[in-house]
């Protein structure tokens, strides 16, 4: 089974959408017990930073969420669940997770040609670094983004795949069982499936 | 490698079956919208947009729990418009998973409800459609209802004024060219994208994988196309297909670099 985290930050159907195509038992929750007690954890989120590490406050999920991971929970972030893995954002004044020795910082928009907006919006293509459990084999794979802050690894080692917006930049991170991808892989069709089969067979 | 997005544009109807019109006219049967995404899933398609045609000229608002049916099998972003009236239709829809709502009828009316929707979901979650047409007496101008209702508006001006409101993207949609098979309309696509700094989808006319490129070397930032990508050719029957990733490649991304 696995838990997907509940604090009203985006929408999680199209991941347990996903999950349950590909034959995965998925259950969202907001329920401090069950998410101490999970087998595999799956933090979603799009919004801003500061209101979500809040809002996870707030239901009494941030503790469980440390203890769960601190056992040696699996644990996937996606987008923004991803950054709150990090020890903080640019975007915001509260201290993230810390699970990962990463920061999270916003895009240097001074090495973005002007045609590169941002939030950068739009499927890219990303490489997987070789080493990592999480890694996927896909060939020429690509994946669908939506973000304006990126995560910023201490140790380069800690970087799980990589694309480009104007500079290259960390997409995913892997730190023991704390995962994290900025992409969306539950909108970025077999190529996401892939990076979900990935994370629930490990 | 530039990424350019080629977007299939489904059209339903009130009683929520696939159908493609000429020219938001005349209109075919092509079949059930589920299994058309199914299928768009498995061709690795960029984005999808579906649009209710019918929405507007009803007066009512998006069928939530059939655009539901929908969402939930595409494994991809997609927008949705169709009747989308307020800021509380919009949170409904994003609920159900959609990436994106396409405004209209009601936004060029009330250009408050692009900015509403805006503050609250940001620019990217927010298109706004222009569909126009030639007038009698020469120029051209934005039509809402699906062709239905006269704004008097040029779609370079009603382009500014939606993105002034807060629109993150803009359509650019000829219904004269609507299922004609006869290109794009370059003249205005590249006009609109030369008036406003959000992304421009070119819309209307395109019959095959060579008319992306100068729509797109015209600045629009992506290519949508609904004949093209369910029917096997002019006048011969329905098949959901989409250009491999291959011709893509060489003929359009990799053209642009």
């Amino acid at each position: 089974m696995i838990t997907i985290v509940d604090y009203d930050a985006g929408n999680p159907r199209s991941i347990i959408n996903m999950l349950q195509y590909l034959g995965h038992r998925a259950e969202l929750t907001g329920d401090p017990d069950k998410v101490a007690k999970a087998e595999r954890l799956i933090l979603p989120g799009v919004g801003k930073f500061d209101w979500g590490m809040q809002r996870l406050h707030d239901k009494g999920l941030s503790a469980p969420l440390d203890e769960a991971v601190k056992r040696g929970v699996p644990m996937l972030g996606i987008c923004l669940g991803a950054q709150l893995l990090t020890r903080g954002s640019e975007e915001g004044a509260l201290p993230g997770f810390g699970w990962v020795p990463a920061t999270t910082v916003a895009f240097d928009r001074s090495r973005l040609d002007t045609r590169l907006k941002v939030p950068h919006i739009g499927w890219a293509d990303t490489g997987w670094n070789a080493g990592h459990r999480m890694a996927v084999d896909t060939p020429e794979a690509r994946y669908y983004y939506v973000h304006s802050f990126h995560i910023a690894c201490d140790d380069p080692r800690t970087e799980l795949c990589h694309t480009v917006h104007g500079y290259r930049f960390t997409a995913g991170v892997e730190r023991d069982n704390v995962f994290g991808v900025q992409f969306h892989p539950e909108k970025s069709l077999s190529f996401g499936m892939a990076v979900l089969s990935r994370y629930a067979g490990l | 490698m530039r990424r350019i997005r080629v977007i299939p544009v489904l059209t339903i109807d009130r009683e929520r079956r696939l159908v493609k019109t000429v020219a938001f006219g005349k209109r075919t049967y092509i079949g059930d919208p589920i299994n058309a995404v199914r299928i768009f899933n498995t061709k690795m398609v960029d984005e999808i947009l579906l649009l209710d045609i019918d929405a507007s000229v009803d007066g009512r608002g998006p069928s939530f729990e059939a655009i539901g049916d929908i969402v939930e099998e595409a494994f991809l972003p997609m927008g949705y418009g169709g009747g989308i009236r307020s800021v509380d239709d919009a949170a409904q829809l994003f609920q159900l998973g959609l990436e994106k709502v396409v405004l209209s009828s009601e936004a060029l009316a009330n250009p408050g409800l692009v900015t509403a929707i805006a503050e609250r979901f940001g620019a990217q979650a927010v298109a706004v459609s222009l569909p126009y047409a030639k007038k009698l007496l020469g120029g051209q101008q934005v039509l809402t209802r699906s062709g239905k209702s006269k704004t008097g508006q040029a779609p370079v001006e009603a382009a500014k004024a939606m993105v002034a409101a807060g629109a993150g993207e803009i359509i650019v949609y000829s219904i004269d060219r609507d299922g004609k098979w006869s290109g794009y309309d370059l003249a205005t696509a590249t006009a609109v994208a030369e008036a406003v700094d959000v992304p421009v989808v070119a819309c209307g006319g395109a019959a095959g994988l060579g008319d992306f490129l100068p729509a797109v070397q015209g600045g629009a930032s992506a290519v949508a196309a609904s004949s093209l990508f369910v029917y096997r050719a002019p006048n011969q029957g329905v098949l959901i297909s989409y250009p491999d990733e291959a011709d893509l490649k060489q003929q359009l991304f990799q053209k642009l670099d």
